[in-house]
């Protein structure tokens, strides 16, 4: 189902956890909430499942406003971040919670209800945990019962708060998988809150990316990487190198760095370039860098470089000739991406 | 020593060797003089002293009293932890120094301050007296004081429990569509449950032992509104050790048996 939120505001004391924030996420889609903590993405999950209110702004699902909806009318499956299941029932009474709580007229009977249940249980792979209390199964497992949980009253929204995030890396890439199939073959829409980059890139269809409580960029995971909108977007999104330059009529110039020029539409002034490691090019010297150490383990050589006082490293394509080392080279900056600095997430750093 | 082995902190011989001779010479030994007193009277006399009615009717009243009284006691302690713990009121503060008052106070002030309140001239007693209420003097007198001097032990026994539960599992309720009624009934009831019954259980513990604070507002008129722990009080006035130490086994035994199936039925409860 499709779940419109437009110009959501809500403030903590007097910082803001939602700035005037707009999304639409759309029947089927799984979409990601991207951002540092403190950026407001818990609290976007709990406003729209009720748990919390926004100041103003307006939430719809399915073209339905959720204005004085209380959270248990708005089926929606909320997953928490700690799993939240009720310790002192079995996995499966956990799971059918949900549905014992309907009143008399719309609740299934009690075998429906257990059919149900281990139904569910089966489709989460851990149909044999039925009779188990939480404290008994493992961290993934409780994820999985949460899950359950959530899917067991046929939620129109599916919201989960950092879903993997008290699991172990291993247990994390796993489950990330699985999760996105279950989506695909339940033919979910679902909202997921994460601080990984990596987990947001891989799994999510589009992605949201959030600062202080405003949307910096919603897009898929290519164009996000491939298109940052400012900045911020740019470097939470993978490793960046930040290059300080200065605009003079449409044109970037580097310290340091004579002759490497990059046109640009940045106003006139000082500002900040920003390019992944994979995107600078070393050309063949003389010129202003130096390399300083070379590792070729993996695919990809790493190899380490000083120009212009600072030391960075450079990720080159397979396959490329190394370079040799206390040699220098040219560099080829042009896939660099030119910022004004007042877009930048830590002005101090870029002064 | 091998229980020794998986413990980080050392004197484990010391502290164990301090604990039970300490538990020996301060509850062990005393209950040994306790049990073997009351067999002078021989087996026959045993009997015969505690089926007088008089006695019947004390221990009836003392544990009846105090079952009651710890009845009362845990929804209302369970009221009064929720609100010191889930809300913020101006004098909460003092508030929750008050809870703990009937704690600090000598028993038989709050006996007497309690008669003074509730006897037919006092501000209480002489709301209930045109309503036919009549509480000083009167085995209600008894549950008053049981009342009064039980509750700090609920209170205080739920607190750090409720400050304990995920909140998460509240809300995990909501959005699962459970009204507000139905979450404290299957969500959180269940989850203090445990704890309810070990708060009944120390209130009771507390009432049927009871004894400055209830003689001076329950009258004590044999049959009617005499506790048991008076009566032995009575007996040892009388000289008449060994019948008050056969009263006082009786007790015994009798809350041993009590707290014995309420420690059972707890850890079932925390096992489902």
């Amino acid at each position: 189902m499709s779940l419109e939120l437009r110009d959501l505001r809500k403030h903590f004391g007097r910082t803001a956890a939602l700035d005037g924030l707009s999304l639409s996420v759309p029947q089927g889609e799984f979409l990601a909430l991207l951002g540092p903590s403190g950026s407001g993405k818990t609290t976007l999950l709990r406003v729209v499942a009720g748990l919390e209110f926004a100041e103003s702004g307006a939430i719809e699902i399915n073209g339905r406003s959720m204005h004085d909806v209380p959270a248990r009318k708005r089926g929606i499956g909320l997953v928490f971040q700690h799993y939240a299941l009720f310790r002192h029932m079995s996995v499966a009474r956990n799971v059918a919670f949900g549905l014992e709580v309907r009143r008399r007229s719309e609740r299934p009977a009690s075998t429906a209800i257990r059919t149900k249940v281990a139904e569910l249980l089966d489709l989460m792979g851990i149909g044999e945990l039925a009779e188990r209390y939480p404290e008994q199964i493992s961290g993934g497992q409780r994820q999985r019962v949460a899950l359950a949980r959530a899917l067991a009253i046929e939620p129109s929204l599916l919201l989960l708060d950092e879903p993997f995030g008290a699991l172990d890396a291993k247990v994390r890439k796993n489950l990330r998988i699985w999760l996105r199939d279950l989506h695909n073959r339940m033919g979910l829409t679902s909202v997921f809150v994460t601080h990984d980059q990596n987990e947001a890139l891989e799994m999510a269809d589009r992605v949201a990316v959030l600062r202080a409580g405003r949307i910096e960029q919603v897009d898929t995971p290519d164009r996000l990487y491939a298109e940052p909108v400012n900045a911020f977007v740019h470097e939470f999104l993978g490793e960046s190198v930040r290059l300080d330059c200065i605009v003079t009529a449409g044109t970037a110039r580097f310290q340091g760095l004579c002759g490497t020029n990059l046109a640009t539409n940045c106003p006139p002034g000082p500002a900040i370039a920003l390019v992944r490691p994979h995107e600078i090019g070393l050309l063949p010297g003389p010129g202003p860098v130096r390399v300083e150490s070379v590792h070729a383990t993996g695919p990809m050589p790493r190899v380490r470089v000083t120009f212009a006082g600072r030391t960075t490293e450079v990720l080159l394509p397979e396959a490329a000739p190394l370079p040799t080392i206390g040699q220098g080279y040219g560099i080829d900056l042009s896939r660099a991406r030119i910022y004004t600095l007042n877009d930048v997430s830590n002005p101090l750093a870029a002064s | 020593m091998r229980l020794a082995r998986r413990s980080s902190l050392p004197g484990f011989s010391l502290t164990l060797g301090i604990t039970l001779t300490w538990l020996s010479l301060i509850v062990l030994l005393p209950l040994a003089a306790l049990t073997l007193r009351p067999w002078e009277l021989g087996i026959a006399g045993l009997w015969h002293s505690l089926t007088e009615p008089r006695v019947l009717a004390a221990l009836r009243l003392s544990f009846g009293a105090a079952t009651l009284a710890a009845a009362i006691n845990v929804p209302l302690g369970l009221l009064i932890a929720w609100v010191m713990v889930r809300y913020r009121f101006p004098g909460r503060g003092l508030a929750d120094s008050i809870i703990d008052m009937p704690l600090a106070l000598p028993t038989a002030v709050a006996g007497i301050s309690l008669t003074a309140l509730f006897a037919p001239k006092g501000w209480i007693g002489a709301l209930l007296t045109p309503l036919g209420i009549k509480v000083a003097y009167t085995p209600l007198g008894v549950l008053v004081a049981l009342i009064f001097v039980g509750l700090p032990f609920v209170v205080r026994m739920l607190e750090p429990i409720i400050l304990d539960l995920p909140a998460d599992a509240e809300e995990a309720a909501a959005t699962l569509g459970a009204t507000r009624l139905q979450t404290l009934w299957r969500v959180t009831l269940p989850a203090l449950a445990p704890t309810l019954l070990a708060g009944f259980g120390a209130a009771l513990a507390r009432g049927v032992g009871e004894y400055g604070s209830v003689i001076f507002i329950a009258g004590n008129m044999p049959m009617v509104s005499e506790i048991a722990p008076l009566l032995i009080v009575i007996r040892l006035e009388q000289l008449d050790y060994a019948g008050a130490a056969a009263l006082g086994v009786a007790m015994l035994l009798l809350s041993f048996a009590i707290l014995l199936v309420i420690n059972r039925l707890q850890r079932w409860l925390i096992r489902t």
